[in-house]
């Protein structure tokens, strides 16, 4: 069963979260950004393409013209694969782990998975991030010489800044199945 | 407590059978590896799974049963398969059951000897045999030394599908007590020209060990060993770069079968990329060697030495004269330069001697250009280091002059001042000093003052250039490194086979149905591109840089002589 809702992330763009119960001890939590506006596309590239003719029309070099074309292409083709994050979600799977995956908008997704054994617990913590203070939902990895201390620090959906009150949603679901856990007579 | 079923995707369409595998009580997980076919005897079943465990050191054992049943579900088949519960006693008994071509199984498990029989949830998990198999988890564990529960439960199933390499020798269509389904039964792997090449590689290790002591036999002779010789191989950085590949060479003939995963890939990498530097090498000797480049590179190479020199000539006309209309000391300004210029004029003598032979040598040298790239390279930078020799002479000398200049100087303040050096304490003492030696101090001490701008301006022209070619030398170097040290047979097997490099895995959820267990799909999640190369590089002779910035500037202040690439195995200062 899926629902969606829409929130607002930080800086005040729409976001959709979308929850999905595959089954009694599985979750999965997509947060999802807006996609590439053609508009700004389109500014972009007009911006690029009027300096270079401008340089053109100052220097008579047909070469700055390609090299406009060709700059444009590239920084194209990287700002999809390597930097605009279409959506980030959280698979947590009781007694396996959680996978957190990041798509990007060229399609590629990176994934990490960290085992049930080496998480502490999921949190809300606060940073200062330029010149706010946002919330920001993090994963505590377990430390194996110390057990009550903490190795490091993993935050979450830092591309789309969710707000607090979608933050206290995947919290409370994330939470729902990390106290199974508890309840389960483990041995690991 | 949850289940977790670990089944490989190859078993999927297999017959009804038993399955086997590891069962890890610790994390309440089974490991399905194979499923035995009908007909067998259990006898010979539990011999043939004792063997396995003694040969693997895997303990594997009967887990269930599996039932495929194309029609209808049959009665009397379950309840068969439920007496096989009873025969092979394995606490939790599971059984999974497939109808037809449906996607979604239905398990269960029989729990005999438990107190509170209740409803576990079951996860099964759908894993790639082979990927699994071949696949070789990073960071990774060294199995003594860690405790098991530190393990990650990932590497106990990677752990557990790899050693147990002997269970997927004997199929279902082997003659034998026992048939198995497994990743092999969709059709044997092999492949005749990995075959051949091992059976072929033991000879050539053989042949080139032998070449190789032939080679460092020569190397190590007395004769090459006198002091100006050994001096001159000391300096050469080709020399050190064939000593480098040497090594390589004796590393990858060794007989010794390599002990981990981490040697396999060293051995792999030196071997592809000794491959490759070769092979660059003998596309730019080709090149030089057509249409007689060599005989043009011969021609311009006098005329830009000639050319370098007439700019060094200009340079100290210029010093001589008044540059940048600083005001130079007249009488130490002309016997500086006229020094420097007979120096130029005696390397410029050398030079046209050497001349006509030029082209022959650079033929012969050429020709080691097929040793590798990266020789050339280093030949290009040693041909760099003994045409701008006068350079480095030049700066040796204007470096000594001022380092000697500012000793001078900071000794005759402390005189100046009345205080003097004390060697025995390593500090500053005063002391009382007689007029006459006041007198000469004084006038000593203004002498060398007001020559220091002069002395100075020398030193800055000189070391500029120094740094220059030092630079160029550099840049050549970095090249060399990085053409030796990148793991090229480690990245190619990121691009081609990238399962074979697990940074980890990651599961994906498949279609559920209500009522049916949990289906995940697991696949490996390759290292990235820069995870390979970090892990793998290969480790080069030269390290970078000797001195911090802080120091270097220093040594430049006080006129040390400064050499910015430090080589493995130099003396420390």
């Amino acid at each position: 069963m899926a629902e969606e809702r829409r929130f607002l992330s930080a800086s005040g763009v729409p976001i959709a979260l979308r929850r999905r119960q595959h089954s009694a001890s599985c979750r999965e939590l997509a947060v999802r950004g807006p996609r590439l506006q053609l508009r700004s596309l389109s500014a972009a590239t007009s911006a690029v393409w009027l300096a270079a003719y401008g340089l053109f029309a100052l220097s008579e070099n047909s070469v700055v013209l390609s090299a406009a074309i060709l700059i444009t292409l590239i920084g194209l083709i990287v700002y999809l694969h390597f930097v605009k994050i279409d959506q980030e979600s959280l698979l947590v799977i009781g007694s396996l782990g959680i996978q957190v995956t990041s798509s990007y908008a060229s399609g590629k997704e990176s994934t990490t998975f960290i085992e049930m054994g080496q998480v502490k617990d999921v949190v809300i913590n606060e940073a200062i991030h330029m010149q706010k203070v946002i919330y920001y939902l993090c994963i505590l990895i377990r430390d194996p010489e110390d057990p009550q201390g903490v190795s490091e620090v993993v935050p979450l959906f830092q591309s789309s800044k969710p707000r607090l009150d979608c933050l206290i949603e995947v919290y409370k679901s994330c939470q729902e199945i990390l106290e199974q856990r508890k309840t389960a007579p483990q041995s690991s | 407590m949850v289940l977790k079923l670990f089944f490989p995707s190859c078993c999927s369409s297999a017959d009804s059978g038993i399955l086997i595998g590891r069962w890890i009580s610790e994390q309440n997980s089974a490991v399905i590896l194979a499923v035995v076919h009908f007909p067998f005897i259990p006898v010979q079943v539990k011999q043939y799974l004792g063997d396995v465990q003694r040969v693997t050191k895997v303990s594997v054992s009967v887990l269930g049963s599996w039932s495929n049943s194309k029609q209808e579900k049959e009665e009397s088949l379950s309840e068969f398969l439920e007496d096989l519960g009873t025969i092979f006693c394995h606490e939790p008994w599971i059984q999974i059951s497939k109808e037809g071509d449906s996607k979604f199984w239905s398990c269960s498990t029989l729990q005999k000897h438990s107190k509170n029989p209740q409803e576990e949830e079951i996860i099964l998990v759908y894993y790639d045999q082979r990927k699994v198999m071949l696949s070789h988890l990073h960071p990774p564990l060294d199995t003594a030394g860690q405790r098991a529960e530190d393990a990650s439960k990932l590497s106990a199933i990677f752990d557990t599908v790899a050693r147990s390499q002997v269970l997927f020798m004997t199929d279902r269509y082997d003659e034998g007590p026992i048939k198995l389904t497994h990743w092999q039964s969709d059709g044997v792997e092999a492949s005749i020209i990995v075959e051949l090449l091992k059976q072929a590689s033991v000879p050539a290790c053989m042949l080139l060990t032998f070449l190789l002591s032939l080679v460092s036999g020569i190397c190590r002779s007395r004769v090459l060993k006198f002091w100006p010789l050994s001096f001159l191989w000391s300096k050469l950085s080709t020399c050190e770069q064939l000593g480098h590949r040497l090594q390589h060479l004796q590393v990858i003939s060794s007989n010794k079968k390599a002990q981990n995963q981490n040697q396999l890939m060293r051995k792999a990498n030196i071997f592809v990329s000794l491959l490759m530097d070769v092979a660059l090498g003998i596309l730019l000797m080709s090149w030089l060697y057509r249409k007689n480049r060599i005989g043009h590179l011969a021609d311009t190479l006098i005329p830009v030495a000639d050319h370098v020199a007439e700019e060094l000539q200009d340079l100290l006309q210029w010093l001589m004269g008044a540059p940048a209309g600083l005001k130079m000391n007249r009488a130490l300004d002309q016997v500086l330069g006229r020094f420097f210029l007979y120096h130029i004029h005696l390397w410029i003598s050398y030079i046209h001697l050497l001349s006509p032979f030029i082209e022959m040598i650079l033929w012969y040298v050429g020709l080691s250009a097929c040793l590798g790239l990266t020789v050339a390279l280093c030949i290009l930078s040693d041909i760099i280091a003994l045409l701008t020799f006068h350079i480095y002479c030049f700066y040796v000398y204007g470096a000594r002059l001022y380092c000697l200049k500012i000793y001078g100087l900071s000794s005759l303040w402390r005189l100046f001042r009345g205080k003097k050096w004390n060697v025995l304490r390593q500090r500053v003492d005063s002391c009382s000093y007689d007029l006459d030696q006041l007198f000469i101090g004084t006038l000593l001490f203004t002498i060398l003052l007001f020559l220091l701008p002069t002395t100075a301006l020398y030193y800055l022209v000189f070391t500029l250039l120094r740094l220059l070619v030092v630079i160029v030398q550099g840049l050549i170097h970095l090249l060399v490194d990085l053409i030796d040290s990148l793991p090229l047979y480690s990245l190619i097997l990121r691009l081609c086979r990238s399962y074979r490099l697990a940074a980890g895995v990651k599961f994906r959820v498949l279609e559920q149905q209500d009522g049916k267990p949990l289906r995940l799909l697991m696949q490996i999640n390759p290292l990235s591109y820069g995870g390979v190369v970090q892990t793998y590089r290969l480790p080069t002779y030269s390290c970078y840089p000797r001195d911090s910035w802080a120091s270097l500037c220093k040594k430049l202040f006080l006129g040390e002589l400064i050499y910015p690439w430090k080589h493995k195995g130099d003396k420390q200062n």
